[in-house]
C-alpha cells in the first residue's frame, strides 16, 4: 500500500507539484492499480531472463551490441542542428544560452 | 469531385489521368475538414502551406507527364507526437502548445518523398497515454460512426479522419493498442508494424521499448502502400532493424490455402462481448472457407499483460518525460523564482492527470526499494509473455483474436476509472510487450451499428503475412 507520505515523496522525485486534491486523488489511482499489479506475484519468475527489449527476441544469436541496425557507428562529426534554430522553441534565452532562474536556493 | 471513398490507388491513377489536380483535392479535402471536422475535433493543426507547396510539385509532375511517386497526391494526416518541421506538434498537451519543431520525423520525410500531402495533425490522447482520446490536452475526439462513443485512442483522432474521409491515410502510435484499439473501434483498418520495422526518428517518445509508428486506411492495401514507403532502417535510429523491406503490397490479395492460423482461447473467455465474439468467430469461419486450417493454441500468460504493460510504459515514461522541464521549449509557468519551482510548476501546469498519474506510477515503479518488486518483476514477465508467442509461432503463421473486447464504449464512461480504461487494452498489450506486428480489420457491426474488429498477429518481420490474412479476413466480411 502506498501511504500520503510515498506519494509526497515520488512526486517530489517526478517534480510534480501536486495540489492536496490531486495528491488524494492520486493516493486512491496508485493503491488501485498498484492492487491489480499484484496479481504478478502469483508468478514463479525465477531463473527467467528480463526483457528489456524486442530485438533481443529476434536478434538472439547477434553479437553484444549488433542487436540494432547502428548500435555502433564509426565517431565521425557530421551536420546537425544549427543553434539558432535549436534555441527558437526556448521560452527564455540570450541567444547563446538558455536562460533559467536562481539554480541555488537560499 | 467524390472524395469519401479514395484509396491510395485510386487517387494516385486519378492524379496520373488528370481527372483532377492535387491542388484542386487539397482544395477538396480542406473543404470538407472545415465543414465535417468542427463536430469530431480530429485536427489540431492543419498545415495548409505545407499541402498547397506538395500539391504544386504533384502537379508539375504530374503536368509533365512524368511517372508519379508511389503516394502521389495521397492526402494524409499525422498523428501530432510526430514531429513536422515548422508545423505545430503538441503530442496532445498544452506544455507543448507553442512547439515547433525544428526538424521532420524520418516517416514524414519519406511520406513527402514518396508523393504524400500532409494535411495536418490529429488529436490524441496526451503523449499517448490513453484509450480514449478523452486525455487530450486540448479536446476530446468524437467516433464519426457515433458521435457519443469515444474513437478509441490513443490515435484517436488519426482513426477518426479515416472514418470520417477527411484523410485518405495517416499515421498513428502503438505502444500498448494505440493504432489497432482506435481501428476498432472506428471501423478501419489499422496496422502495427514489428518493434524496430519503422523509424521512430522525430517521435515523441512515450515508452522507448515499446512505442511503434504505423499506418491507418480504409483498406489493408492502403495500409500496406504507406508502410513499404516508410519502413526501413535509418541512421537516425540506433533501434532501426536492418532487415529489407519486401513490398507489402504484393502480399495482399495472395491465396491462404494451407495456412496455419491460431486461435488463442484466453482471448475468448469471461468480459468478450457476445456481439464481438460472434462476429469474429464470423471472421474465423470466412479464413476456414478460405483454405486455413484453424489450430486452437494457449497464449497463457495472457492474464498478466495488463499489469506488466502498465509497469514497463509508465517507468519508461517517467524516465522519457523528464525532459519536459520548460527549459528548451514548451510552455514555461510565469513567475517562478527558482529553478526547482519552475520544474514543478511548469510540469504540473502542463501536463493533464492521466500523464502525470503514470509518471508517479513509473518513478514509484522504478524508485529505491520498489525496482525489483516491479520493474524488473515485469521485465521477467514480458519474456514469458514473448516465450507464448515463440512457442505459438512454431505452429502456426498467424493468430487472429478480437481487437478489443467491446465496441467502443461512451464518452466519460471510464474517464473516472483508470483500471477499467486500462482493461480496454487487453487484447492489444501481448503484441506489444512481444514485439510482433497486428493488424485490425474491421468485422462487421454490433445490433447498435457500432464497429467490431478482427486482430491478426504474425512473426517479428512478418507483416506480409499480417496484411495477406487481413486482406482475406476484410473482402470475405465486407458484404456483413
Amino acid at each position: 500500500m502506498v501511504s500520503e507520505k510515498d506519494v509526497a515523496y515520488v512526486a517530489e522525485l517526478a517534480h510534480l507539484e501536486l495540489t492536496e486534491a490531486e495528491s488524494a486523488r492520486m493516493l486512491r489511482d496508485l493503491n488501485s492499480i498498484l492492487g491489480y499489479i499484484e496479481r504478478l506475484n502469483a508468478l514463479d519468475t525465477s531463473g527467467v531472463e528480463p526483457m528489456a527489449q524486442v530485438s533481443t527476441r529476434y536478434a538472439q544469436s547477434a553479437e553484444p551490441g549488433e542487436a540494432f541496425a547502428y548500435a555502433m557507428r564509426p565517431d565521425e562529426l557530421v551536420p546537425c542542428l544549427p543553434h539558432d534554430e535549436a534555441m527558437r522553441n526556448a521560452p527564455k534565452t540570450d541567444r547563446t544560452f538558455f536562460k533559467v532562474p536562481k539554480v541555488i536556493e537560499r | 469531385m467524390e472524395i469519401d471513398q479514395l484509396t491510395v490507388d485510386a487517387t494516385r491513377t486519378a492524379i496520373a489521368e488528370k481527372q483532377f489536380t492535387a491542388a484542386a483535392l487539397v482544395d477538396a479535402f480542406y473543404d470538407k475538414i472545415r465543414r465535417d471536422d468542427a463536430d469530431v475535433g480530429a485536427y489540431l493543426t492543419l498545415s495548409e502551406d505545407r499541402a498547397y507547396m506538395q500539391a504544386a510539385r504533384i502537379d508539375e509532375l504530374a503536368g509533365r507527364g512524368d511517372a508519379l511517386p508511389p503516394l502521389a497526391g495521397v492526402p494524409i494526416a499525422v498523428k501530432d507526437v510526430i514531429s513536422t518541421k515548422g508545423v505545430r506538434t503538441t503530442a496532445g498537451s498544452k506544455l507543448l502548445d507553442n512547439y515547433n519543431p525544428p526538424y521532420d520525423a524520418t516517416v514524414v520525410e519519406r511520406l513527402e518523398n514518396a508523393g504524400a500531402i500532409i494535411l495536418g495533425k490529429t488529436n490524441c490522447d496526451e503523449f499517448a497515454m490513453g484509450s480514449s482520446n478523452e486525455n487530450s490536452g486540448f479536446h476530446p475526439v468524437r467516433n464519426p460512426r457515433n458521435h457519443e462513443r469515444v474513437p478509441g485512442g490513443s490515435s484517436g483522432g488519426s482513426a477518426a479522419v479515416i472514418a470520417a474521409g477527411t484523410a485518405v491515410a495517416s499515421l498513428g502510435t502503438d505502444t500498448g493498442g494505440s493504432i489497432r484499439q482506435p481501428a476498432s473501434f472506428c471501423g478501419v483498418v489499422g496496422l502495427m508494424p514489428t518493434y524496430g520495422r519503422v523509424s521512430r526518428y522525430g517521435l515523441i517518445a512515450f515508452a522507448s521499448s515499446l512505442d511503434k509508428i504505423g499506418p491507418f486506411g480504409k483498406t489493408v492495401k492502403d495500409t500496406a502502400l504507406v508502410l513499404e514507403v516508410m519502413a526501413g532502417r535509418d541512421r537516425m535510429d540506433s533501434t532501426s532493424a536492418d532487415v529489407p523491406v519486401p513490398t507489402y503490397s504484393h502480399f495482399v490479395g495472395q491465396p491462404l490455402t494451407g495456412l496455419k492460423i491460431g486461435v488463442p482461447g484466453e482471448y475468448f473467455g469471461e468480459g468478450l462481448d457476445a456481439e464481438v465474439r460472434a462476429a469474429v468467430e464470423g471472421g474465423i469461419q470466412k479464413l476456414a472457407e478460405a483454405g486455413c486450417e484453424i489450430v486452437p493454441i494457449s497464449l497463457r500468460h495472457t492474464p498478466y499483460a495488463i499489469p506488466t504493460y502498465y509497469l514497463v510504459a509508465t517507468a519508461e515514461a517517467s524516465s522519457n518525460l523528464a525532459r519536459f522541464d520548460g527549459v528548451r521549449y514548451g510552455v514555461r509557468a510565469k513567475d517562478v523564482k527558482t529553478l526547482a519551482e519552475m520544474y514543478r510548476r511548469t510540469r504540473d501546469e502542463g501536463f493533464g492527470a492521466e500523464v502525470k498519474r503514470r509518471i508517479m506510477l513509473g518513478t514509484y515503479a522504478l524508485s529505491a526499494g520498489y525496482y525489483d518488486a516491479y520493474y524488473l518483476k515485469a521485465q521477467r514477465v514480458r519474456t514469458l509473455i514473448a516465450r507464448d508467442y515463440d512457442d505459438a509461432f512454431a505452429k502456426v503463421d498467424a493468430i487472429v483474436t478480437p481487437t478489443t473486447p467491446t465496441p467502443a464504449f461512451c464518452l466519460g464512461e471510464k474517464a473516472d476509472d483508470p483500471l477499467a480504461m486500462y482493461l480496454a487494452d487487453i487484447f492489444t498489450v501481448t503484441a506489444s510487450l512481444a514485439g510482433i506486428p497486428g493488424l485490425s480489420v474491421p468485422c462487421g457491426k454490433s445490433s447498435e451499428g457500432l464497429p467490431i474488429g478482427l486482430q491478426v498477429l504474425g512473426k517479428h518481420f512478418d507483416e506480409a503475412m499480417v496484411l495477406r490474412v487481413g486482406h482475406v479476413a476484410e473482402h470475405a466480411l465486407a458484404g456483413k
